[in-house]
């Protein structure tokens, strides 16, 4: 086997026990390479079929590209599409881009709290209903217990403490001093009433591991990770008034793998275009422990 | 693909302040593996907190660690030689967070034990070389670090070298390697140093570098523990695919298999995949999905094996080396979840043989109880038969861990079967000496009635097909003058037993428990007690046999009824008309009643 195929194996392993053990089961799809990655592999570990819904936080500020390819794909992949978020902060105009709060707070606000609550059945769920082609209200009220995510422990300080399944409690927070233990592929399946459980299938996986299985497996990514005639491309997808483009001439996935190998990204960080890390001493622990992805 | 680098996971462990993380970024920094961002990063924390910096607080990217000074999860770092790639996981040394410390360590290949060479031997010196055995990590070098502290001195490093070699000894670990270094001044770590011309070894790097991978496990019986069984009809999809990563062995599609506890045989049929080429086999280490021929129903839990090879033990006791990280301890009587490989079973502590402290190795052969942090040799009991072989025969199938009020609270590795004592006839005979028998003799009643009590059990595997057919009988034998009852397993759940009192054991079985008890009040009243029950396996019918006794039970498998052709035809009319036949037949029903 090699280092792909155990990463894939692994991931797949946790999948499925996700699967098994969480009745209210849901995975968070930010439409980055990350947690497309990890839509794949479900489609992997479930034989083509992915049982469980998606659900995207839409801030309204993310790059329209991000948008139009969730929906092809949910359409193509036959996805159960779920969209949350805090429209009453949008509609207020409570956000950094519209100079109001600062860019932790705008986090805070459009993603953190509006994941929370999406999550929870506190606020309106909209689903993809594939016979209109449209988002309508969800009538499915109920708090998923099990919310699998695709965050990595390559990409920073915090994340590289976290467990493949690790508690939350009812105010979404994270106690990363309490961690359960996690041994021999046995994990904290088991939880209060109230509580939640985060699970995180890519852990083990780097930025390269990625983009190698992106090329293996030839799976569709958004276009706005390649360089698409100006220089620029996206090295990680955020909302666009807080990411900025790369400088790069990488037009296609072996052209990125290249780079992240022996070019100029390879020892430079991956969210380093993104704002929201500097404004917060460098480390994304209060954002974290806010549940933030 | 191109060239692929090799990747080798290592553990460091040790005691708390022996420089783990001074060791680390070290290497880091030595093999330029730290991105550029990380080191500025750290550099202008410390200038903002104004305090000189220092290579360990590379690892420390949490802003309430820096606060504490000390490691108190694993953290994963990584970093390359030429040879291959490293993910370096820092375990922290401080005793409250042994369970972070098993957690890094059950994760990795090979280990690296931090031991200060002013400071000696500590405890968690001790306590993290054991756990290491008991983890199963058998390559371990001990780095005897802080030389710079003790002048360089050789006869410092030999007697720390030759008193945990005793320890070691005592626990059958046997080293690869000790090398003295000092992790500050980068001695003996990425090159040879020159301040101990008396150490002849090779340094760090060179040792880790020539650690080996881990065995191939193909080479082992098969074995694929059931993570579940998918049907998804979406796409008109009718495949029906077993679910697991094999962890051992290999299979090949036509092979003959056996699923264990259940005993069940079928043939593999096809190995499925997504997004590949089809295979006719797979083997170790793959997370696959086989279709059976025939369709037979086992559960998520079972262990696939193949046919021919030796197989797991069946049982419900076994033999083991335990280790405690829960905040109540383990009491004989008390009811655990036991969680091996993929099965999950209630589990008692049945008998302690003896206590180990896991630093100082001294023994407690008196103790009740299980404590934090302690390891002890013991006997563990489950309530149904679970399958598993021994440790040192397959890792993977010979380890578990045990659950108490939600959180992993201890785990373990087993060292030997016991034969099975049947826990369920010793509650069975118990319960029958303490039975307050009523005037009314049996045979009264049954003269009263016109007929014999009788438990009926309707199974199959249709969803909702026995509960119609059970409650048609019930109505049948009742129009017929019988005296007669049903009773749905859901009925239990509201009033009777609560939702609450089964959250932690195995809900199935212990609602056949609750069934199997009900049977006996209402046989022993006479009646004729039918319930549904889908899916019934040989085991439970056994244990529903057992807890109706002294009367009898009658099981109707309506798949069986559906394949013996004599449903042709007849429909469930003609099936309930064939039951009523057998009852009389069995002088359960007596035809003089009026």
């Amino acid at each position: 086997m090699n280092q792909l195929e155990k990463l894939e194996s692994q991931s797949i392993y946790i999948l499925r026990e996700a699967y098994r053990e969480f009745k209210h089961l849901c995975m968070l799809w930010s439409i980055g390479k990350d947690s497309t990655v990890l839509l794949w592999l479900a489609r992997k570990a479930f034989f083509g079929h992915v049982p469980f819904p998606l659900v995207h936080i839409d801030t309204s500020f993310k790059i329209p590209e991000m948008i139009t390819y969730r929906d092809r794909l949910a359409r193509e992949w036959n996805l159960k599409m779920i969209v949350g978020a805090n429209r009453q902060a949008i509609e207020a105009k409570e956000t950094f881009p519209d100079g109001r709060v600062d860019r932790i707070a705008c986090c805070r606000s459009l993603k953190a709290e509006a994941l929370k609550r999406t999550l929870s059945g506190e606020w309106p769920r909209l689903r993809y209903n594939h016979q209109t082609q449209q988002y309508e209200p969800d009538p499915y009220q109920e708090a998923y217990t099990g919310v699998i995510v695709g965050v990595r422990a390559d990409e920073e300080g915090s994340r590289s403490k976290e467990r493949y399944f690790s508690p939350r409690d009812r105010e979404n927070e994270w106690d990363v001093g309490d961690q359960p233990p996690e041994l021999w592929n046995q994990f904290k399946t088991d939880f209060a009433p109230g509580t939640h459980i985060r699970i995180h299938p890519l852990l083990d996986w780097t930025e390269l591991n990625i983009w190698e299985y992106i090329q293996k497996e030839n799976i569709p990514v958004t276009s706005l990770y390649f360089d698409r005639g100006d220089g620029k491309r996206y090295r990680s997808l955020g909302c666009y008034p807080c990411t900025k483009p790369v400088e790069s001439t990488a037009r296609n996935v072996a052209e990125i793998i290249e780079e992240l190998k022996s070019g100029k990204f390879a020892n430079i960080a991956e969210r380093s275009g993104r704002e929201q890390d500097r404004e917060d001493g460098g480390t994304l622990e209060t954002l974290r422990r806010d549940g933030y992805m | 693909m191109k060239h692929e680098r090799e990747q080798m996971s290592i553990v460091i462990v040790g005691h708390v302040d022996h420089g783990k993380s001074t060791v680390i970024g070290r290497l880091l920094a030595d093999t330029g593996s730290l991105p550029k961002g990380k080191l500025e990063q750290v550099q202008q924390h410390c200038a903002r907190n104004a305090k000189p910096f220092e290579y360990a607080f590379l690892l420390d990217a949490l802003k309430d660690e820096q606060a504490q000074g000390i490691t108190i999860d694993t953290a994963r770092c990584f970093f390359k030689t030429e040879k291959r790639n490293y993910i370096i996981i820092d375990a922290p040394g401080h005793i409250e967070f042994l369970k972070n410390m098993i957690t890094g360590a059950a994760r990795a290949e090979a280990a690296l034990l931090v031991i200060d060479a002013k400071e000696g031997i500590q405890e968690n010196s001790r306590r993290h070389g054991f756990m290491l055995s008991l983890l199963g990590i058998d390559q371990v070098v001990v780095l005897v670090n802080k030389m710079d502290l003790v002048g360089y001195e050789r006869r410092v490093f030999e007697e720390v070298v030759n008193e945990y070699r005793d320890f070691l000894s005592q626990i059958n670990v046997e080293p690869l390697a000790f090398v003295p270094i000092s992790a500050r001044e980068g001695a003996n770590l990425a090159s040879r140093s020159e301040e101990m011309p008396w150490y002849g070894g090779p340094c760090v790097l060179e040792i880790i570098d020539g650690l080996k991978k881990e065995k191939n496990r193909e080479e082992q019986p098969f074995r694929l523990p059931v993570q579940d069984i998918y049907k998804f009809t979406e796409a008109n999809d009718d495949r029906r695919i077993v679910a697991g990563t094999v962890e051992t062995g290999k299979v090949k599609a036509g092979d003959a298999v056996i699923f264990l506890p259940s005993m069940k045989r079928a043939v593999v049929q096809t190995i499925e995949g997504f997004n590949e080429p089809t295979k006719t086999e797979v083997g170790a280490g793959y997370a696959a999905g086989v279709t059976l021929s025939p369709q037979i129903y086992i559960k998520p839990g079972e262990i696939m094996c193949r046919a021919g090879e030796p197989l797991p033990v069946v049982g419900t006791a076994f033999r083991a080396h335990l280790f405690w990280l829960g905040r109540h301890p383990m009491v004989a009587g008390k009811k655990y979840k036991l969680k091996l490989a993929t099965q999950r079973a209630t589990v008692y502590l049945k008998q302690i043989e003896r206590v180990l402290d896991a630093a100082e190795l001294t023994v407690d052969a008196q103790k009740d109880r299980i404590e934090r942090h302690d390891v002890a040799d013991c006997i563990l009991q489950t309530v149904k038969p679970i399958a598993y072989d021994l440790s040192r025969d397959i890792a993977a199938t010979g380890r578990f861990v045990i659950v108490d009020n939600y959180e992993i609270a201890g785990g373990g590795i087993i060292t030997g079967s016991i034969t099975d004592t049947d826990y369920i006839r010793a509650h069975v005979s118990e319960r029958e000496v303490a039975w307050e028998k009523s005037n009314i003799l049996p045979e009264q009643r049954a003269s009263r009635f016109g007929q014999r009590p009788k438990f009926i059990v309707i199974t199959g595997s249709a969803d909702t097909l026995q509960g119609n057919v059970a409650k048609a009988l019930e109505e049948k034998l009742f129009r017929d003058g019988h005296y007669v009852y049903y009773l749905s397993i859901a009925n239990l759940l509201h009033g009777l037993f609560d939702a609450e009192s089964t959250r932690d054991g195995d809900e199935r079985e212990e609602n056949i428990r609750r069934l199997g008890e009900l049977a006996r009040i209402f046989t022993d009243a006479g009646m004729i007690f039918i319930t549904d029950i889908s899916r019934l396996d040989a085991y439970e019918i056994d244990i529903l046999k057992a807890l109706n006794q002294p009367n009898e039970i009658l099981v109707i498998d309506l798949d069986e009824y559906a394949r013996s052709g004599d449903a042709a035809g007849g429909g469930s009319e003609m099936l309930l008309k064939r039951i009523e036949k057998l009852l009389y037949q069995q002088d359960i029903l007596w035809d003089y009643s009026i």
